[in-house]
């Protein structure tokens, strides 16, 4: 079986214009990828189609995560069969604190019957939120509401941290973050760096790049991705600006 | 119907079987339709004094005089059909039917409640009787050193009249509205309490506790006075769907509390889908005194409901706390009324409704304060959650402030889980019915700590069920 999350020759539409026009891009187990790409080229779209976003409209190709036909599932059932997505905008959930959030998720995850182990479970959280200098007042917070653009952030991080995906999607985890915070969140992803867990890093900016160094950087511009390369490719990105390889494209 | 001694013998309260039960064996029908002789029936079947007797009579003369409130809601209303209604139902005439009878889902309700198991054959109409003398004994020792006086409402029309009768009707007259006059015409079973000056009831009382057939009525009457500088805590109801033949139901609540005394009245209720709950419920606020009624209201064909504090002495104090879910085919029409009636007198009034599928919640409230007074304040905030487009929601605040010495707020809103949300958190692994009920129950998280514990647990899980149902 193909340990990757593989991505095959996809189409998508909203309101029927096509928004990813035949995208293909295979994230093995154990790599960090990285994608890059002017506003509105569907990098978004890309990461919510992946999770399951009934929004949008697959008009063909297919998506494999170890094999399984990730397009047949659930949003639900793809999110505990291990795909992970921090938002590039995280939603608020009004009344519900976010130790109850977290421990509802990883319940949905035990098998019927079974009950979450209270104390392990706020030793875990605790544990994490410490690595993510979350202070703990956080713990009885409303998800996300409220919170500062960057706290949002981390608190994605803390989540994905919690529910340990073997896939995780970044959009743009970066954005909102002051630069004290941009190291910590990415020790935190470096930290769950594994050979069993694959990444894919949505960024505009190579600094998220000088800590979470990538295996593969792809360019994404209008639905495609038309241009892969290892992490060079960033920084020559930072330097020349999508221009370049625009006009490349062009050629 | 004759009415022998022996019948008559028979229905009488057992001394000896303590205060808190009836008599297993008696059964009276009282037909249908009401008259003067269905009155003449209730009376005799509870010895009842002849003022009692007359107070039935006047308010049956109210009731077919006034008109149905067409001013309120609905016009569901005119589907009562009241001569169909049998008005004194005793025990004999109780419907019963075996376990094997009640509806799956019913029972997998009470399993995915955890309603325990030997007050799940009562809820279910499968006994007539909950016997919890066991469970109520120590607290009715407890209650009795301290002078507290907890009975049903026969019992205490005839056994304390000197203690009752002073405020029996006086906080909601007959008149006051249509379903007013019918309970006072007809009412049977509801509690009867008094609490003595300066005696703090430790624990909630209980409705639950005493649970037989009459007490479930459908026209109870409970009537609470608080002493001077005492408190108690009241709950009735409870979260499991009762499994009503019956589709009218029309209570009549009054509290009153003297000077610095403090009255909580907690009601959880879950109506299936063809009662009409049409309740009044009003409190009566001495100097310095507090009343709280902390309500939620789930199912029913169509509730009607506005818990009021009459703020009659300086510095008293009323709240109405209050969570309404209407489901498919349902309305829940509940608010609240704040009379203020002296200086310096406080209300608050914090309303949350949830519609799901076509339920409809509407918020009605009235906040009346006249120019004459001093330093009075109102706080009203209504929330309402829609589940989907099909749901409806309206609210009327009315809010009479007259002067200028008074200070008031009123806040309302409207909104509705939002794809995003139900997605952000499907993407976190819940399913969508989870996620629905987690943002539910958010929702109404801060009254529902208002509760006692377990009846948090229970709305929680309730919430959960209502929730799973309206999802595909
Ligand atoms: N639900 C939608 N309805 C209509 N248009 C949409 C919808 N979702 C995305 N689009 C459009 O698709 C395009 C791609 O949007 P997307 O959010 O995927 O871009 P992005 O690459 O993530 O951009 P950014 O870098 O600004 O985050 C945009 O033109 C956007 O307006
Ligand atoms: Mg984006």
């Amino acid at each position: 079986m193909n340990q990757s999350l593989s991505i095959n020759d996809l189409h998508v539409s909203v309101d029927g214009t096509e928004i990813i026009k035949g995208l293909t891009l295979d994230i093995p187990k154990g790599e960090v990828h990285a994608i890059m790409g002017p506003n509105g080229s569907g990098k978004s779209t890309l990461a919510k189609v992946l999770a399951g976003n009934e929004e949008y409209e697959i008009t063909g190709g297919s998506v494999l995560m170890d094999g399984q036909d990730l397009l047949g599932m659930e949003i639900d059932e793809r999110s505990r069969a291990g795909l992970f997505l921090a938002f590039q905008y995280p939603h608020e959930i009004p009344g519900v604190s976010n130790a109850n959030f977290l421990r509802a998720a990883l319940q949905a995850r035990l098998p019927k019957g079974e009950e979450i182990d209270a104390v392990a479970f706020y030793k875990q959280m605790y544990a994490r939120m410490d690595e993510l200098e979350m202070d703990r007042k956080f713990t009885g917070r409303s998800v996300n509401e409220g919170f500062s653009g960057g706290e949002k952030k981390r608190n994605e991080i803390l989540q994905m941290m919690m529910l340990e995906p073997t896939y995780a999607i970044l959009d743009e985890t970066d954005s909102g973050l002051d630069i004290d915070a941009l190291r910590i969140v990415s020790q935190g992803v470096n930290a769950m760096r594994s050979p069993e867990r694959g990444f894919l890093v949505i960024t505009h900016y190579q600094r998220l790049l000088d800590y979470i160094v990538p295996d593969k950087v792809h360019v994404m511009f209008d639905g495609r991705i038309i241009r892969s390369g290892d992490k060079e490719l960033a920084l020559e990105l930072e330097e020349k600006g999508y221009d370049w390889v625009k006009e490349e494209l062009a050629a | 119907m004759p009415h022998d001694n022996a019948t008559l013998e028979a229905v009488s309260i057992d001394q000896s079987e303590g205060n808190f039960s009836f008599p297993e064996a008696y059964s009276f029908d009282a037909g249908y339709g009401l008259s003067e002789t269905v009155i003449d029936y209730i009376s005799d079947a509870k010895q009842e004094a002849e003022w009692v007797r007359d107070f039935r009579k006047r308010a049956l003369k109210i009731f077919l005089d006034k008109p149905m409130p067409t001013h309120w809601a609905s016009k569901d209303l005119e589907n009562i059909k009241f001569d169909e209604i049998r008005y004194y139902l005793a025990k004999g005439q109780r419907p019963t039917r075996s376990w094997d009878e009640v509806p799956d889902d019913v029972k997998q309700t009470f399993e995915r409640l955890g309603i325990p198991e030997k007050e799940r054959k009562f809820l279910a109409g499968v006994e007539a009787q909950f016997d919890s003398e066991a469970a109520y004994s120590n607290v009715k020792e407890e209650l009795e050193k301290q002078g507290v006086i907890f009975v049903n409402s026969t019992e205490g029309l005839r056994e304390h009249p000197e203690l009752f009768r002073k405020w029996f009707g006086k906080v909601i007259p007959t008149g006051d509205n249509k379903f007013s006059a019918l309970n006072s015409a007809v009412f049977s079973g509801g509690s009867f309490i008094y609490v003595p000056p300066g005696v703090k009831v430790g624990h909630p009382l209980q409705a639950y506790f005493r649970i037989n057939a009459e007490n479930f009525g459908q026209f109870e009457r409970t009537l609470i006075i608080v002493d001077e500088g005492a408190e108690v805590t009241y709950m009735e109801g409870c979260t499991a769907p009762k499994f009503e033949t019956a589709t009218l139901h029309s209570a009549v609540v009054e509290l009153v509390a003297m000077k610095d005394a403090k009255i909580q009245y907690i009601t959880v209720q879950n109506w299936s889908n063809n009662v009409f709950n049409l309740v009044t419920k009003r409190g009566l606020a001495h100097e310095n005194a507090e009343i709280r009624w902390i309500d939620c209201n789930i199912g029913s064909r169509l509730t009607m409901k506005y818990p009021g504090v009459i703020m009659k002495g300086r510095k008293a104090r009323g709240e109405v706390i209050s969570i309404a879910l209407a489901n498919d085919g349902q309305h829940q029409d509940t608010g609240a009324k704040m009379i203020h009636a002296a200086d310096e007198t406080t209300s608050n009034v914090v309303s949350k409704s949830i519609s799901v599928g076509k339920g409809r919640s509407t918020y009605r409230g009235q906040v009346h304060i006249p120019k004459h007074l001093k330093g009075c304040k109102n706080n009203t905030e209504c929330d309402a959650l829609l589940i989907n487009s099909q749901s409806r929601t309206d609210t009327y605040p009315a809010i009479t402030v007259r002067g200028n010495q008074h200070a008031t707020q009123h806040e309302a809103s409207v909104s509705q889980v939002s794809e995003d949300q139900i997605f952000y958190m499907q993407q976190r692994g819940l399913s969508e019915a989870e996620a629905m009920s987690l943002s539910v129950n958010g929702f109404v998280n801060d009254l529902v700590r208002e509760f006692p514990m377990e009846y948090s647990v229970e709305l929680k899980r309730l919430i959960d069920l209502e929730m799973e149902g309206s999802v595909g």
